[in-house]
């Protein structure tokens, strides 16, 4: 078994993908925190966690929720929806929940607004810009979700979350599979259950990432 | 077809950068008659670009952009080079291709959007500079021509390798020297329309891009000649003023001195015995239609 664990950064210019370095996808039902496999309800708590911890908690939609291509992805940006606005409700003073899109794949020039968007090829730009220390993505295709939890685990400080529609991602600190809209609305639920029994990490200035 | 298969999720629209929002609101994804006078109008398929200030590559980008005639059913094609900056930028889905292998990228292309989508028409254009097309990629852009690969290719022809600060390119005139070609070019440029005709291209034209209604004209029928009949080729000459030392306002009129009939650019046109044919009767039920329309006016007048 692998000893290495999946931590927020930064790890440093060039990390290893996580399953060069043994990290394990989770089965269905399960989930995987730091690259360690759990059962997904623990995953639902821990996530939730993170989110009520943080000073800038985000969501991250990319184009397969943006974009109304059938009637589940138009579904499941409901409930991307439901969950920010859930974030935004349960969030106390000093907290500010963010929701960005990532719309495009493609490297921008000459760059992006970071205050509007959020690109894989530099994500760490809009996680400085916004200070953000926990964030999650849903509705990126895989490679580029790849691409990006680890430019992000190499030079920022931010917990990554994956809720992902496939296999899961190993280069996320937590990674959820087989998302759906179901389990987007049970983390909003678990949000909101554990409202007010987590400290919120307001005091460093350096938690979002600004190093 | 067209925007019922772009919209945004209702939910998350808000934050959408404008730029997409934009692009659903009011960009002429299947408008049957869209061309160069839409601009202005309408949302153009492309948003910024990058490219030095007043080079005529950004006029081609729009004028061909906004004359493409199926652009959500249309694949584009490019290549390294200063084109390539450009690419990010264009609501038009496209590939960047290794540098010379455009054309190798398109015939697979074409061939697996044809299996993939058996009843729908996709249009496949290739756009790349001269280096690309000309030297490094010569084999591809040949080797498509002579299978009879249904796409166009495009080739912006500022007759030197601009991206990497001025090469000579075959497509460069004889005696022209360059920032980094110091000795000057020893031989002709090489006659690609010609070749392109003898290589089997059905439709070839080459021509500058100072007027927007010729490069309308001719995109379209290239593309529709490319989908029904083989391949296409349009060489537009995009001078990088950067190279040739003009100012950002003196393009066009770098396209203009160089397009008159004794010039090298003088306008070149070949179409094949089918491709005629069918121009002839895209014409015919233009005309039917527009007497239609005409009719059915009258009456309800
Ligand atoms: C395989 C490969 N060889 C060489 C290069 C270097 N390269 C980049 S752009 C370029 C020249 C592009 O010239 P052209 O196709 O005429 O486009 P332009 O920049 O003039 O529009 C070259 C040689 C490369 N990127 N890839
Ligand atoms: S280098 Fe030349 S071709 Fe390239 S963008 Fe500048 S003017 Fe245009
Ligand atoms: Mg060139």
């Amino acid at each position: 078994m692998t000893q290495y664990r999946v931590l927020p950064g930064p790890e440093h210019f060039l990390p290893p993908s996580a399953a060069s370095m043994g990290i394990c996808l989770p089965n269905p039902g399960e989930a995987h925190i730091n690259g360690v496999i759990v059962p997904e309800e623990k995953a639902y708590e821990e996530a939730a966690k993170q989110f009520l911890m943080a000073k800038v908690p985000t969501i991250f939609p990319g184009p397969l929720v943006l974009w109304a291509w059938n009637e589940k992805a138009a579904k499941k940006a409901t409930a991307v929806r439901h969950l920010y606005n859930t974030l935004k409700e349960c969030a106390q003073p000093g907290q500010t929940p963010m929701l960005i899109p990532m719309p495009d794949y493609r490297p921008k020039y000459p760059k992006i607004n970071p205050e509007v968007e959020i690109n894989p090829n530099h994500p760490n730009l809009t996680i400085w810009h916004n200070k953000i220390d926990c964030c999650m993505f849903i509705g990126v295709h895989c490679h580029q979700a790849n691409l990006s939890l680890k430019i992000i685990r190499g030079g920022t400080s931010c917990y990554t979350i994956a809720m992902c529609a496939q296999a899961g991602h190993e280069d996320a600190m937590l990674s959820f599979r087989d998302a759906s809209v179901e389990k987007i609305m049970k983390l909003a639920e678990w949000v909101r259950k554990l409202k007010g029994t987590v400290q919120p990490r307001l005091t460093s200035a350096k938690s979002g990432a600004s190093n | 077809m067209s925007k019922e298969r772009i919209k945004i999720s209702e939910d998350l629209y808000d934050i959408m950068p404008s730029d997409y929002q934009d692009l659903v609101k009011s960009a002429t994804y299947g408008k049957e008659d869209r061309g160069w006078k839409d601009i202005g109008n309408s949302k153009e398929l492309i948003e910024q670009h990058s490219l030095c200030a007043g080079c005529p590559e950004s006029m081609a980008f729009r004028y061909i952009l906004a004359s493409l005639p199926n652009p959500e059913d249309t694949v584009m094609v490019g290549s390294t080079g200063c084109t390539s900056l450009v690419f990010p930028m264009v609501a038009v889905h496209n590939i960047h291709s290794l540098f010379g292998n455009q054309n190798a990228i398109a015939s697979g292309l074409k061939r697996a959007l044809s299996v993939r989508f058996p009843g729908r028409t996709k249009d496949v254009v290739v756009l790349a500079g001269d280096g690309a097309t000309v030297d490094i990629g010569l084999d591809m852009t040949l080797q498509a021509w002579f299978r009879q690969e249904k796409f166009t290719t495009i080739c912006f022809d500022n007759e030197l390798y601009a991206n990497t600060g001025g090469q000579e390119s075959g497509l460069m005139q004889k005696g022209f020297v360059a920032k980094m070609a110091p000795v000057g070019k020893l031989f002709d440029k090489v006659r690609l329309p010609e070749i392109a005709r003898e290589s089997g291209c059905h439709y070839v034209v080459q021509c500058t891009v100072s007027k927007p209604s010729l490069i309308e004209k001719v995109v379209r029928n290239a593309v529709m000649i490319a989908r029904e009949i083989g391949p296409t080729y349009l060489q537009l000459y995009t001078p990088c003023i950067l190279e040739i030392g003009k100012n950002s306002m003196e393009g066009l009129q770098e396209m203009r001195d160089s397009e008159k009939p004794t010039e090298r650019f003088a306008y070149k046109e070949y179409i094949s015995e089918p491709a005629k044919q069918l121009l002839a009767e895209v014409t015919a039920k233009d005309k039917e239609k527009k007497a239609a329309a005409k009719q059915l006016a009258s009456q309800e007048a």
